[in-house]
């Protein structure tokens, strides 16, 4: 009933706006097409409305500086996909600046006027030519660019003693195993799960036994997933039950967890979680976020890699989340050895 | 025609017509209100996002259970973003846009009495409202409606354990989607056999209004890729409803581990994609169609390179059915195939490119006759490239491994296909506001609808790019999970502040709308000096379109401001309606 209450309330407001017309003597003109004050009016507010683009712009690039992911990608692959990516966007705001200046401008400056004529042209080959060819050319550059960079990311064929690593996804938890000794992992599918063994891997396997689970830290009852610095790691992935994909923006990596198959992903962590912490991008951001979260009486946080879910997954899928922690490889292998096998704790 | 002088009763001329413009009309209301419930909704879910648990009486008013205490729970949440989405696509900018402008326009533009078959053209508009009215009545199943994204990825469609919403409320989404293609193809089918056979005298393919060009070929590319949904809605029914596997594998859910084997939900992806693409194209071209008339009439020029318009909407069309990988880059698709999808994907920008170049140069020594269409055709053009630009971005499978569904993605398709073509909607509505009702809509109330809408526009996407880039997910209910995400908190209430200034804006358009066509000025034969056919048809509708004879075709329709060899306008006016025949010494394109 409240929902018809402000549905009246919609239907309230368009009368009073054609009431508020009618009053005004608007309904009445004569002249059908728009006038010439008309064009002068509406020609110049596009100039206006030109403007409040590119101040929009303005301040979303500059106001945005402090909040977007740190500029220093935290894997090798992401130094690639930055560059491409800076000038991409480089090239985009350029073309974007000019195009919109010409449609607004013109729209000002050739607004109709009693005596103006408009130019019959119809045709320029000429022109035509050159604005097929110059985006071609551009694109050519674009493409063969982007591939080379999309290689570099996905093939990791070439990657030299990798350290493999499942991450398995399931409605909304992330799990993760990290091969053993053998660096390689047991076979595993759902209908093996059963009690402790929730990824549901085949014990009878000969790569299973050594593969580690990864337990909560006994500290913060929180799974933390290590990854050595400077080593590549391939990621398998797994999901339980619906999609889900792994998401990790400060390595600029992701790829979805499909149901039935395992899928990949590989980087080379190349930024610690210390020294991230340590970099003025991600200590202005997390300054700007306690002093935020301290005016809204919640405690403070430091900055730690994150992996999230983004693929939709059901209710919770806007926190399903696991925390990552990049450091030195020897520190890695310490913390490697404290972890029990599966053949010590299923 | 026999039948000029046949007595309608009310039921045949209101209801069940078999007349083209009242079908148009038809498709233009039952899309409105599909737009008023899918921009409502939106607005909804803007203030979850950027007043996350503060409690809203509008909420509670509207969402039931799902919104007790005046804040929604994450399935609402869910349910709406989905519901949203299938709505605004389908309902409103599939057949409330190509629906209402193909059906007025091909057989006033194309000199035709009607559409080929009346009684198809009928069929498809009360089958488009009958799965309009299946996906409202599915808003109110107790489990909830469809809740997995619009692109309804199975397994968490397919099974309801996974979300309430994947229940009978699933189950009513895909029988309305179905009920919707088959309307969809019925129109499709009509439309392109109506240009290919009912055009006038003199109507070469090459004199057709840019209009017709882009239904004709937005036709043809719903008929090829639509099919392609259905059956992937039917197979998907078959894994719901009859225990079949294309779609589904290895699945461990709520304690058990189901039957499925062999399947995968990446060939639904495949299959989805394979219409999901083109539908941004069969979107896209009728508004851009639309918008080429307009800013030719209005800039009283010809549209620059009619011949190249042409070429790239074919061309538009052809590369839109070899691209839809790239939604695809990182969903364990071989990296392979992504590569050639980024190469087919980043060539569709040549084609826009040198529309968007086209339509600049339309504006280029014009004489711009501001009339609320052509703001909103001129906004159109800004937030197409806006929009378009970033999409160099997200096809680039390198690039897009970091942006894949986050805000970025949001932003830059709501600019493109969204707000373009909604523009493009609008455009039409004024324009051939005339044609539809015999009245005029009040300008000054246009022009207020505009500029509310084209602020607001950019203010809702603009800054949403940078969410994305900042790493925060789409389909999020909330981002106070992650610490890392607490400072985007101050850009989503700016971008819900413009998102409720805009769907206000919207209710200035609807009473312009509603009451014009009572009270609106009478309309002039050809208010804006047009040169197309349908203004050579009387103001007041008859079946048949023209009496008499069907006015004969005797040149392109882009004749405006042409001078003779002194300089002088042709006949002392700045256009020259299609049907008047080429003067002697005159030049013809």
């Amino acid at each position: 009933m409240k929902a018809l209450f402000y549905i009246i309330i919609g239907v309230a407001l368009m009368v009073v706006c054609w009431q508020l017309v009618k009053l005004l003597g608007l309904t009445k003109k004569e002249n059908q097409t728009a006038t010439p004050k008309e064009n002068d009016i509406n020609g110049k507010l596009m100039l206006v409305l030109m403007t409040f683009i590119y101040v929009l712009m303005v301040l979303s690039l500059w106001g945005t500086r402090e909040v977007l992911l740190p500029q220093l990608g935290a894997s090798e692959e992401a130094y690639h996909i930055d560059l491409l990516f800076k000038y991409s966007m480089a090239l985009i705001l350029v073309v974007q600046f000019i195009l919109q200046a010409l449609i607004f401008w013109f729209t000002f400056k050739y607004r109709g006027t009693e005596g103006r004529k408009a130019y019959f042209f119809a045709d320029s080959h000429k022109l035509e030519m050159w604005w097929t060819i110059t985006p071609a050319v551009v694109l050519a550059g674009m493409i063969i660019y982007g591939l080379w960079t999309w290689n570099q990311v996905m093939d990791a064929s070439d990657a030299e003693n990798p350290l493999i690593i499942e991450l398995y996804a399931k409605q909304f938890q992330w799990e993760a195993r990290y091969a053993g000794d053998d660096n390689t992992l047991g076979n595993a599918n759902v209908r093996f799960i059963e009690g402790t063994n929730t990824m549901g891997v085949d014990m009878s396997d000969k790569n299973a036994a050594d593969d580690i689970a990864l337990a909560p830290n006994p500290e913060t009852f929180l799974k933390e997933l290590h990854l050595p610095k400077g080593r590549t790691v391939i990621f398998k992935l797994r999901s339980q039950d619906v999609l889900h994909s792994a998401y990790m923006p400060h390595f600029r990596a992701q790829m979805n967890c499909v149901p039935g198959m395992v899928t990949q992903i590989k980087y080379t962590p190349s930024v610690t979680t210390e020294e991230m912490r340590a970099y003025p991008d991600t200590k202005t951001k997390f300054e700007n976020i306690n002093a935020l979260r301290k005016s809204q009486g919640k405690e403070e946080v430091e900055f730690d890699y994150l992996l999230l879910c983004n693929k939709i997954c059901g209710a919770s899928h806007y926190n399903m989340q696991l925390k990552i922690i990049v450091e030195e490889e020897a520190d890695f292998n310490k913390w490697l050895k404290t972890q029990k096998t599966l053949a010590e704790s299923l | 025609m026999s039948d000029h002088h046949h007595k309608e009763t009310f039921v045949t001329k209101y209801i069940f017509s078999q007349d083209h413009k009242m079908i148009a009309k038809q498709y233009l209301i039952t899309g409105m209100i599909m737009g008023i419930i899918g921009i409502f909704m939106s607005m909804l879910f803007r203030l979850q996002l950027a007043y996350p648990g503060e409690s809203f009486g509008i909420i509670e008013a509207f969402l039931g259970e799902g919104g007790e205490g005046g804040v929604m729970t994450p399935d609402m949440y869910l349910a709406l973003v989905t519901i949203h989405g299938t709505i605004m696509v389908f309902f409103v900018l599939t057949a409330g846009l190509s629906g209402t402008f193909s059906n007025l326009l091909i057989p006033l533009q194309i000199g035709a009495r009607d559409m080929a078959s009346g009684f198809l053209n009928m069929l498809s508009y009360w089958m488009f409202f009958l799965s309009s009215v299946i996906m409202v009545l599915s808003l109110f199943v107790t489990t909830g409606p469809a809740s997995a994204g619009w692109t309804i990825y199975p397994p968490l469609s397919a099974l309801p354990q996974a979300m309430p919403g994947s229940g009978v409320g699933m189950t009513l989404w895909l029988v309305s989607m179905a009920v919707f293609i088959a309307s969809s193809l019925l129109g499709s089918l009509n439309y392109i056999v109506t240009v290919l056979n009912l055009r006038t005298k003199g109507m070469k393919m090459t004199r057709l209004p840019l209009t017709i060009w882009a239904f004709f070929i937005t036709a043809i590319i719903g008929v090829i890729s639509f099919p392609v949904l259905l059956s992937a809605a039917l197979l998907l029914i078959f894994d719901r409803s009859f225990g079949t596997s294309f779609y589904l594998s290895d699945i461990f859910i709520a304690g058990e581990v189901l039957h499925y084997k062999g399947g995968s939900p990446i060939l639904f992806e495949h299959l989805f994609w394979f219409l999901g693409h083109p539908e941004v194209y069969i979107i896209l071209l009728p508004a851009l169609g639309l918008t080429s008339e307009v800013i030719a009439t209005n800039a009283r020029k010809p549209i620059f390179g009619y011949r190249a318009m042409i070429a790239s909407i074919i061309a538009i069309a052809f590369l839109s059915t070899i691209v839809w990988g790239h939604h695809m880059f990182v969903t364990g698709m071989n990296p392979f195939l992504g590569s050639v999808f980024t190469f087919t994907t980043l060539l569709i920008a040549i084609p826009s490119a040198v529309k968007a170049f086209n339509y600049i140069t339309t504006l280029w020594r014009g004489n711009l006759q501001l009339n609320p269409a052509m703001m909103f055709s001129i906004g159109l053009v800004s937030t197409f490239i806006t929009g378009g630009l970033t999409g160099l971005i997200l096809g680039d499978s390198g690039l897009d491994i970091n942006v894949h569904d986050t805000m970025f993605v949001v932003a830059h398709f709501h600019l493109v296909m969204g707000v373009s073509a909604i523009f493009g909607m609008f455009a039409g509505v004024y324009h051939w506001f005339p044609k539809m009702y015999g009245r005029m809509m009040n300008k000054d109330l246009g022009y207020l609808h505009f500029w509310l809408t084209a602020i607001s526009a950019y203010g809702v996407f603009f800054p949403m790019h940078f969410t994305g880039l900042a790493g925060l997910p789409r389909r999020y209910y909330n981002n106070t999970a992650f610490p890392i995400f607490d400072d985007l908190l101050a850009i989503n209430v700016v971008i819900t502040i413009f998102a409720l200034i805009g769907g206000f804006a919207q209710l200035i358009f609807l009473a312009n709308f509603f009451i014009s066509i009572k009270k609106g000025p009478k309309a002039p034969q050809n208010p804006w000096k047009s040169n197309t056919l349908e203004w050579t048809a009387p103001v007041e509708h008859m079946h048949g379109n023209w009496p008499g004879e069907i006015p004969h075709v005797e040149r392109w329709p882009y004749d405006y401001s042409k001078t003779d060899a002194n300089g002088e306008l042709w006949g002392g006016q700045d256009f020259t309606p299609q049907n008047v025949p080429i003067r002697e010494g005159e030049e013809v394109f």
